[in-house]
């Protein structure tokens, strides 16, 4: 069944007790993770999401991940990329001696670290949304941050961003038309890029057993 | 009073008005604070007076619920809005009265980084504290900050970064000053919402500033300490 977003945002999603690795991950990645579940069969992996509403305040993010950590049994993997905690989720994996996926967002890894680094100088004034983030553009941009009350801050938040790049996990016209609905609002440029499932798809795969 | 009962202003006494202002900067109300500085301004206040009593510390109390996670970045946003207008208002007369000068600050977002806001508060709070405030805005490279720092000769760098991927090049800046002796001529501060002190001490800044009440603070601080030391 597929989880709700609301409810990934909110709440997260609880294991099912089944699969030897456990993966700890973002609600913002659940979709994705299910399906390439599904796709390849990974019956090895048993996933568990905290809410992805703790990016609103990223710096909750690491002592969320850690009760979850402590929590588990058995094998964990956590799936959350750096995610604004200037790197003290790494530091805290590292701790409690976990691995977790590398990269500094989770639209870094979709498009593949390495090529997201390689245009990092020439994109810098890029906002970008993945499908869970157009799905969820109201929950997570447009309310947090007072747009919906305040349309006058937009130039506050956005002033210097030239452009939204939807990238893309899947083929579908409905998001990419929500997605150039969101740059419109924020006054950007549109541009979309499919990027699949990138280095979450081979990082999962290496975890088989 | 009731609340729906409208407020005039200017029948408020010096007191009510001032503490009417810290509600309204609360609230982000822009026309109402900058009624309230041209009040104050014409019932003799100075603008000294004005900018510290009405404005920094109206200021100062949304800075605190915001550290306190009461309030959130677009009331802030819109309350240092609110607070901008009154500024403009009291910026000249503030050179013309010759308010206390706390010392000089330049300040930037590092290179590949183009957020500004919490840069933004720091350099509105540190001019409401007195300083004078150079702003190179957002993506400044190592040279901009050299030459900005040869042109002004600040008493304080400050450096801002809101991304994970950019706040390492504040160590490129910090060891460019060492390569060429200028470290220990400048104050350093670093902020934004990844770092935290560790990171600030690694790099070799003087103080991580969590917010711009503590950039504030520790701008002080730091600026006294060395007065000191070159009177000593």
């Amino acid at each position: 069944m597929r989880p709700d977003d609301g409810r990934l945002s909110d709440e997260g999603l609880a294991p099912e007790g089944a699969g030897r690795v456990r993966l700890i991950a973002c609600g913002a990645l659940a979709h994705e993770i299910l399906a390439l579940k599904r796709a390849n069969g990974w019956e090895y992996l048993d996933l568990q999401c905290l809410p992805a509403n703790l990016h609103l305040r990223p710096e909750k993010i690491v002592e969320a991940v850690e009760a979850a950590v402590r929590a588990a049994d058995g094998p964990v993997f956590v799936v959350y990329a750096d995610c604004g905690t200037g790197g003290a989720l790494e530091r805290k994996c590292r701790e409690l001696g976990v691995e977790m996926i590398e990269g500094p967002h989770c639209y870094s890894f979709f498009e593949g670290n390495a090529a997201f680094a390689a245009h990092a100088d020439d994109e810098f004034t890029a906002f970008y949304l993945t499908d869970f983030l157009v799905r969820q553009f109201e929950a997570f941009v447009w309310r947090p941050m007072g747009l919906d009350r305040h349309p006058e801050l937009r130039d506050m938040y956005f002033g210097h961003y030239t452009k939204l790049v939807y990238q893309a996990q899947t083929e579908d016209p409905a998001l990419d038309a929500k997605a150039q609905d969101c740059a419109a609002r924020l006054g950007l440029a549109y541009e979309r890029r499919f990027t699949g499932y990138g280095d979450l798809s081979v990082r999962l795969a290496e975890l088989r057993p | 009073m009731a609340d729906d009962e409208e407020i005039i202003l200017s029948e408020l006494d010096d007191e009510e008005l001032v503490l009417q202002m810290h509600d309204d900067l609360y609230d982000g109300m822009k026309d109402e604070i900058e009624e309230g500085v041209r009040i104050l301004i014409e019932r003799g206040w100075t603008p000294y007076d004005v900018l510290t009593r009405a404005l920094v510390a109206g200021m100062t109390i949304v800075g605190n619920d915001f550290r306190d996670g009461i309030l959130f970045v677009p009331e802030v946003l819109l309350a240092a809005n609110a607070m901008k207008g009154g500024m403009v208002i009291l910026k000249p007369m503030l050179v013309e009265t010759g308010a206390p000068r706390m010392g000089k600050m330049v300040i930037g977002t590092v290179k590949g980084d183009i957020h500004d806001i919490g840069k933004n508060l720091v350099a509105m709070m540190m001019e409401g504290a007195g300083f004078e405030v150079v702003d190179l805005g957002i993506n400044n490279a190592v040279e901009k900050y050299l030459e900005a720092l040869e042109t002004e000769k600040p008493d304080i760098l400050g450096m801002s970064a809101l991304l994970t991927t950019t706040m390492p090049y504040m160590k490129v800046v910090i060891d460019t000053l060492k390569e060429k002796g200028l470290r220990d001529d400048y104050i350093v501060l670093v902020g934004g919402a990844p770092l935290n002190e560790e990171f600030g001490r690694a790099i070799g800044a003087d103080a991580y500033c969590r917010d711009a009440a503590v950039a504030v603070e520790t701008a002080k601080v730091h600026v006294a300490r060395r007065h000191n030391r070159m009177n000593a």
